[in-house]
């Protein structure tokens, strides 16, 4: 008991934002050196972490491993089921690798990527910015903004489908008033991968709206007030001003973005299945297609596919926490 | 007078550019009351003027069960992470644990990776237990897209929690579980309901784990009862979107009651899905 009735005292130090007043214990000052880390609280700290410890390994870690051991083996569907696949190494990397299907999946992923997050951080960032006006409705605007990202990616993605349909789709009603002929959004190869970035720019848009309008909050507006009084106008301020400002947070929410538009999947497979013809199959769709897609599935090749996908998530992960430790320091 | 003036404009071009964003969201609640016959005209109904019931009619009929599996399965996420994310927020945010830091870490990787990777690892696990096409396994694969972001959560918000607090508590003789029960827990309402929030969301929402561990079980979620219904009869769109509108309740129901917890978790940092 003594031991924990000594934690508060130094713990009241750390808690009590950034003030150096130690708050007495009720006499048991001076009872026993002050430890930052005593004994008995670290055992309460890891039993309190056992629960996700153990859930890490079990629901995190071991399915990982069974993914990597499942891309270094030569697996059937028998083989599946009995368990004794025979230990191929990197065979199973070096046929995606060689396979036709890998750089179009590649090519499309980057695409996809880089498109999506473009369009979503611009379009995000001009809404922010307009939306940190002070006009009337502008709280309740801004929180009807947020609907595309809540809603379930099957909702908006069988909405686009059907939005996007060659013969009754709205989007190609809305074309053939102003006189541009219908375009096959969804069954040709050269739109579809179009269809599916434009279907994800719309429910990406809010993160960024979101994110980048809390970062706006922090710029202190007499900053505003001497580049007007400078003379600057309204764009020269978001030049000079906003952007540079904005900077740290443009960063995180574009790492953020990146790892996350690397892994979308739900969104191409409801709305293409990757086609027509891989037009718009992505390293995570054809992961997909390789392990469920098919009558007869390529587990070893699934698998390999989906770890190259992780290892790319992984090392733009790592530049965004570093990015994220830097600013945090600083 | 001149302020007055632009406030309105602002707000006349802010209400028009939400309308074109929500735009897809009135479509689909159009086409749900769009009668078959009228499907496929051009140019398309703008208004649901000869609308029907038919569409909600067959969610009556067919989807209440996909529904209810999607309530349970959603449920039992949350409960699941709750559970086991905030006595780490705790461990992480007031006892300070040696490598503490280390378990961040990992969390923080662990939300970067693609769920297709886990629903394929999750696959060969529960194919050998036999707990493919089962809610008990599809909750515990949903909550692993948010566990880690719980964690984070709780760590975030108990760290706000007065040192004082828990000091007065143990110098009462409270130990650890106890003061966590009885004093961090009742103080950290507004992390438990984020939590939930997006816990039950994202678990509503999950297509992946679904359509990899739980196709063709008896008890289904609603995204594959929507995916079946694209696949199966792709002539009843006022069906699927009617399905999809009922899909969407939930959305609708946080942003109504709990739109400022939901922007406090986008900003507490790392979400989305």
């Amino acid at each position: 008991m003594n031991d924990t009735a000594q934690i508060p005292e130094d713990r009241s130090v750390r808690d009590g934002d950034g003030a150096a007043t130690v708050v007495p214990s009720r006499g048991r000052a001076g009872a026993e050196p002050t430890r930052s880390r005593p004994r008995s609280q670290q055992w309460a700290a890891w039993g309190f972490l056992t629960p996700v410890v153990i859930y890490l390994g079990v629901f995190y870690a071991y399915p990982l491993y069974r993914n990597i051991d499942l891309s270094l083996r030569n697996y059937t569907v028998r083989s599946f089921v009995d368990g004794n696949a025979t230990f191929t190494g990197p065979a199973n990397y070096r046929a995606v690798l060689d396979d036709p299907t890998f750089m179009p999946a590649l090519t499309h992923t980057v695409v996809f990527t880089a498109a999506s997050l473009l369009l979503q951080y611009g379009i995000g960032l001009a809404l922010a910015v307009f939306f940190t006006q002070h006009f009337r409705l502008a709280a309740t605007l801004r929180a009807l903004f947020l609907v595309p990202w809540l809603l379930p990616l099957i909702v908006s993605a069988s909405t686009w489908s059907w939005m996007l349909n060659s013969d009754s789709g709205v989007v190609n009603a809305v074309l053939r008033a102003v006189g541009i002929g219908p375009v096959n959004w969804l069954t040709s190869p050269s739109w579809s991968l179009a269809s599916v970035v434009i279907a994800n720019i719309w429910i990406g848009i809010p993160f960024n709206l979101v994110v980048l309008y809390s970062g706006l909050q922090s710029i202190p507006a007499s900053l505003y007030e001497a580049a007007a009084l400078d003379g600057a106008n309204a764009w020269q301020r978001f030049r000079h001003v906003t952007f540079p400002l904005l900077r740290p947070v443009s960063a995180i929410t574009l790492l953020l973005g990146l790892v996350y538009t690397l892994k979308v999947f739900d969104i191409i497979w409801i709305m293409t299945r990757g086609g027509p013809v891989n037009s718009s199959t992505t390293l995570a769709t054809w992961s997909y297609r390789l392990g469920f897609g098919n009558a007869l599935p390529a587990f070893g090749h699934g698998a390999a596919v989906g770890n190259l996908l992780v290892l790319i998530a992984l090392v733009f992960g790592m530049v965004y926490i570093r990015v994220q430790r830097k600013q945090q320091a600083s | 007078m001149s302020t007055r003036h632009t406030s309105w404009w602002k707000t006349a071009i802010g209400v028009l550019l939400t309308a074109l964003m929500l735009f897809p969201v009135y479509w689909m609640l159009n086409v749900s009351f769009t009668r078959d016959q009228d499907m496929r005209k051009s140019p398309p109904d703008w208004f649901p003027l000869h609308g029907t019931l038919e569409g909600y009619r067959a969610v009556i009929d067919q989807q209440l069960p996909y529904l209810g599996t999607s309530l349970v399965i959603a449920l039992g996420t949350v409960v699941l992470t709750a559970a086991i994310a905030a006595p780490a927020g705790y461990a992480l945010a007031k006892l300070r644990p040696r490598g503490g830091g280390a378990l961040s870490f990992v969390l923080l990787v662990a939300q970067m990776i693609p769920g297709i990777i886990m629903a394929m690892g999750f696959y060969t696990i529960y194919l050998k237990l036999g707990m493919l096409q089962s809610v008990p396994g599809l909750i515990i694969a949903d909550s692993t897209i948010a566990v880690p972001f719980a964690v984070l959560i709780f760590t975030a918000f108990m760290d706000g929690i007065p040192g004082e607090l828990l000091q007065a508590a143990r110098t009462d003789g409270a130990g650890h579980l106890r003061t966590f029960w009885s004093i961090v827990l009742p103080m950290s309402r507004n992390a438990i309901v984020t939590v939930s929030l997006f816990a039950f969301l994202w678990s509503w929402s999950d297509f992946v784990f679904a359509s990899t561990l739980d196709g063709g079980g008896a008890h289904e979620p609603i995204t594959l009862g929507i995916y079946h219904y694209i696949g199966n009869n792709n002539q009843q769109w006022n069906a699927i979107m009617a399905t999809a509108v009922v899909a969407s309740i939930p959305t609708a129901l946080i942003l109504v009651l709990a739109q400022r917890y939901v922007a406090a978790g986008v900003t507490a940092g790392a979400v989305k899905d």
